[in-house]
């Protein structure tokens, strides 16, 4: 059995490792699939839906979906490029995201998708849902405002014995993440700050840290859009 | 080539958003070669004198006066540019959307720490000389057709240019990543 399978990603073809994710591959070949809730390494949720591309034609989510030889992936087109705008539209008008006010923002996955997706403003009517912020935990702060469900939190966060320390509760528009109450009154300070950088958005904020640290101008997110690391890949390579 | 004419305007906005219009410097004396200005807080003039072919939201809709203001810009304007997250989303004014609008009204005029001996009549505002305060504060798109919008609170100065120098040359711009911004 060959070690790679041959796959192409936007009428280029490339190698890839059987079992990989489609995302994984593309990105080890310079290829950009934007992404929310997936984590490189962590097992995927296939939540958000942002990773969708073509797969012989069909759409599917790239962070789920495994590589198969012959695969012919379309990962840009002016249609999967508004669809995902429509999804991260979707997300703005969900919460409530006061961008201007967050700590998380210059570092925020969500808003960075916003810029590079260019979301100018959503075409959706806002919600602005009634959710509160639990401020009851010693190391963290959780504001349900700012959640997008990407359960990040749930799948990264275990303590030593591989126990969940996040979970969800409730259902349909009231589903939110909670924390369980002995691990969460014990929650480490190394466990706290993972579970904060983590969180692709401000929901999870870790206390030890103080907010709007950086100055504007050299915020992750500020001068370049999300997903030039990988791009560069591509630009090394070739040259 | 006759002159562009703009308008602006703030409804539930700070002026920030007209703060970092002015910040475009220097440009502003190339500005005004390419358009003359109508209603707006730049040269004062309050009423609308003739027909304009830009008009500048700052702010969001929060109370009667604002959706007035906004229908006639509408109605006076070829092109409506929302400027800044108020005009867009509502903004740190909407931080009120998801308290119930009596509970707002309380807190500040009957039981805020600076308010509460000082209003012993327990009165809320209800001259009829008042605009009637909106349940939400609504993103102006919510109310009337908005043709462009541009983020950012402020929206970047060079934002605010490029835009302006596209619409009134007709010249096709290229808005260089770091200026689109939602904060």
């Amino acid at each position: 059995m060959n070690e790679f399978i041959t796959i192409t990603i936007d009428d280029q073809e490339i190698k890839a490792r059987p079992g990989e994710y489609i995302v994984a591959a593309a990105r080890r070949n310079g290829i950009y699939i934007p992404t929310l809730c997936n984590m490189p390494g962590v097992h995927p949720a296939g939540s958000c839906r942002i990773c969708t591309v073509y797969v012989n034609g069909r759409p599917m989510t790239s962070c789920t979906t495994p590589v198969a030889e012959g695969m012919e992936i379309e990962t840009r087109s002016s249609d999967l490029e508004d669809f995902r705008r429509s999804v991260v539209e979707l997300l703005f008008i969900e919460g409530n995201h006061f961008c201007p006010a967050c700590e998380k923002s210059g570092n925020c996955e969500l808003q960075a998708l916003g810029y590079r997706l260019e979301m100018m403003a959503p075409r959706y009517p806002y919600q602005f849902p009634e959710r509160d912020i639990d401020a009851s935990w010693p190391k963290l702060i959780k504001d349900h405002n700012r959640c997008v469900l990407c359960k990040r939190c749930i799948r990264t966060i275990l303590d030593e014995e591989g126990h969940h320390i996040f979970a969800f509760r409730y259902r349909g528009h009231n589903l939110q993440i909670t924390i369980d109450p002995e691990y969460g009154k014990n929650l480490t300070d190394e466990l706290a700050e993972k579970a904060a950088k983590n969180c692709p958005v401000g929901s999870l904020l870790y206390r030890g840290k103080h907010g709007f640290e950086t100055p504007i101008g050299q915020r992750k997110y500020d001068k370049e859009p999300i997903g030039s690391d990988v791009e560069k890949l591509k630009k090394v390579k070739v040259s | 080539m006759r002159k562009k004419i703009i308008a602006t305007t703030s409804l539930a906005g700070c002026f920030g958003c007209h703060m970092s219009f002015l910040d475009i410097d220097e440009r502003i004396l190339d500005l005004i070669e390419l358009v003359e200005f109508d209603k707006s807080p730049i040269d004062d003039i309050k009423k609308f004198t003739r027909e304009c072919d830009i008009g500048l939201i700052e702010g969001g809709v929060c109370n009667s006066e604002n959706v007035e203001v906004l229908k006639e810009f509408r109605r006076h304007c070829k092109v409506l540019v929302s400027f800044g997250e108020c005009a867009i989303m509502g903004g740190l004014p909407a931080l009120r959307n998801t308290v119930p609008i009596r509970e707002c009204f309380e807190e500040a005029y009957l039981h805020g720490p600076s308010v509460e001996e000082a209003n012993e009549e327990m009165i809320l505002p209800n001259d009829e000389e008042l605009p009637m305060i909106l349940d939400k504060v609504y993103p102006c798109h919510e109310v009337v057709k908005i043709d462009y919008f541009l983020p950012g609170c402020p929206p970047r100065a060079d934002l605010i240019w490029n835009t302006l120098y596209a619409l009134v040359t007709g010249e096709e711009v290229k808005i260089p990543y770091e200026v689109i911004k939602y904060d």
